[in-house]
């Protein structure tokens, strides 16, 4: 199977969403709305639920299942409101000591006028700060596409985990392909060299687990991949709860610090 | 959620997209530690350029040590080098990590020599320079990115640097100044790049957690990864006057509205309006209004230029 297949797969309409995770491994999801600065991002769903008898925060990128869903979801681009939604919720879960839990599923932030008038890359940058220091258990699933900084600033977290058929890269093969050759159309190529794979992501120590999915991908059997979701749950969130907050936090710090290669 | 007033933004008819890249004027390494005097440097002044906002030739001794063309106010875009000369104290400045070169992490075809052309064209090693020095008497750690090296793009020798510059101001209880430039992501190094913008973020979280102050300078072009991480994490943000400073290129977002976006979108002063940049500091008052704040914060006596 080739990079660009996974490709193909993270993006199918089919693909189960934020909201098909939030309503399986979670009881009673409750949605809370709004960043409580300019609007409510539809893009971004949030919100308290239960696993396993114990209150977690849980928030999503959410895509839609059908052009009109999409539409409302803004094809599950986040505005810099979806961003200070998501970050609110988190610092509410700190303040109550809750766990975090992310799914991840955007091709990336949202480019618009609206968009840069609003600060997106301040919206991100901030996600980032303060979720390098949130004193709270966070794991983020990545379940589709993992597209750049859009998708980071609801991964700057504890654990990283992937759907074997998902993909995280700095920026799409399509893009790549148009930035580094000027030419779009050798997208197949530049996924087989960018790494964007969960396999690959695994072995670069990028990422914790990958998650399988049955052959063809997770919407043909969807419980057989929210069920190994949600057992992962049942071991991590226990354990990551059992650390202090300032044991978590120099962890988180840790992770991210290492990442790099260079000579000196 | 298309809230721009659109008659602000005219209908992308005639494709007229920005100009080709901005030239650097100059790429020579000017060693301040040699503390050799603008005069000195007359003979050098044989290159001229054009300016890229009224189009004339212009020589170096023109455009003088800010690089600003005199014709019409445009400033050139200033290497690491040069930027760390105006602004640190002669002979004050001790770079950091000065030998920290790229590797290739995902192996990815001919990024070593594309590192390699660019050291020996730019006289950088890559495209941040750190290191401690003092600004108006005031000791701080600064750093300054360079635009001439591959866009300034952040892979893992910018986030390393800077992350180890933000640790070693913690452990000395220093300011931090980064002046800011980028294209974005280093494309070749792929995710690791991008996994350098919360490398960064949260380097800038633990020094400001230690009481840190960090002011972040935005200078042209600063975009992408670098906006949407530590260059917009400063306690306080300046800009450079008419700098670019946006997340997505303006070319994509035209794309995506199918409308061109005005001359003054991406702006330092549309930063300003929108309440995304502190304040605005011209290139020649920036040294003074750096030792001003830092003294505010900091609380040493007056500075020596």
């Amino acid at each position: 199977m080739k990079a660009y297949d996974n490709v193909k797969i993270a993006r199918q309409l089919a693909r189960p969403t934020a909201l098909d995770f939030i309503n399986h491994c979670f009881e009673g999801f409750t949605e809370l709305h709004g960043d409580r600065l300019f609007a409510d991002d539809n893009a971004v769903v949030g919100g308290l639920a239960w696993f396993e008898g114990i209150p977690v925060t849980v928030i999503g990128i959410q895509k839609g299942k059908d052009t009109a869903e999409n539409i409302k979801r803004n094809f599950g681009c986040a505005h810099p409101e979806g961003y200070r939604k998501a970050l609110r919720l988190m610092k509410q879960a700190e303040k109550f000591r809750r766990p975090v839990i992310c799914f991840v599923n955007t091709s990336g932030a949202y480019c618009g006028v609206g968009a840069e008038e609003r600060g997106q890359g301040e919206a991100i940058a901030k996600n980032l700060f303060e979720l390098s220091r949130l004193k709270t258990p966070i794991i983020s699933i990545i379940i589709g596409e993992g597209g750049s900084g859009g998708a980071l600033a609801l991964a700057t977290a504890d654990r990283v985990w992937m759907l074997e058929n998902s993909v995280y890269a700095v920026l799409s093969p399509e893009g790549f392909a148009s930035i580094l050759w000027k030419d779009s159309s050798r997208a197949e190529e530049a996924a087989d060299i960018m790494k964007i794979t969960a396999k690959d992501l695994y072995e670069l120590g990028v990422i914790e687990k990958v998650i399988d999915e049955v052959p063809g991908g997770a919407h043909i059997d969807f419980e057989f991949t929210a069920n190994l979701v949600k057992h992962n749950l049942e071991t991590e969130i226990p354990a990551l709860m059992a650390l202090s907050p300032e044991e978590l936090v120099e962890q988180r710090y840790k992770r991210f610090r290492g990442f790099g290669e260079y000579n000196e | 959620m298309a809230l721009f007033n659109k008659s602000k933004y005219l209908p992308l008819g005639l494709n007229i997209f920005r100009k080709k890249d901005d030239i650097v004027i100059n790429k020579a390494v000017e060693s301040h530690e040699t503390e050799a005097d603008e005069e000195a440097k007359t003979e050098e002044a044989v290159v001229s350029v054009k300016c890229r906002g009224c189009g004339k030739e212009i020589t170096k001794t023109e455009a003088g040590r800010y690089k600003i063309c005199p014709r019409c106010g445009k400033y050139f875009r200033l290497g690491a080098r040069e930027r760390i000369y105006i602004t640190a104290d002669r002979g004050s400045f001790t770079e950091f990590d000065a030998g920290m070169s790229a590797a290739n992490p995902l192996g990815f075809p001919d990024y070593e020599e594309k590192i390699a052309d660019m050291q020996k064209k730019t006289g950088i090693k890559d495209a941040v320079v750190t290191g401690k020095c003092t600004i108006g008497g005031q000791e701080c750690v600064i750093g300054a990115m360079d635009s001439s090296f591959i866009m300034a793009s952040m892979g893992s020798v910018v986030g390393e640097k800077l992350a180890r510059a933000f640790e070693y101001a913690i452990a000395h209880k220093l300011p931090v100044v980064i002046f800011a430039a980028s294209g974005g992501a280093r494309m070749q190094e792929g995710i690791i790049s991008l996994m350098q913008m919360s490398k960064t973020s949260a380097a800038a979280a633990k020094h400001s957690d230690a009481g840190g102050l960090y002011i972040s300078v935005l200078t042209d072009p600063t975009t992408g990864g670098v906006t949407a991480s530590f260059a917009m994490l400063g306690d306080i943000i300046i800009a450079e006057p008419k700098a670019l400073v946006g997340f997505a290129g303006r070319r994509v977002i035209e794309g995506t509205i199918k409308q061109k976006l005005p001359d003054d979108f991406q702006t330092a002063e549309f930063q300003l309006e929108h309440g995304f940049v502190d304040i605005i500091v011209k290139r020649e008052d920036m040294k003074d209004k750096l030792a001003e704040l830092i003294r505010l914060h900091y609380g040493k006596g007056g500075g020596e230029q």
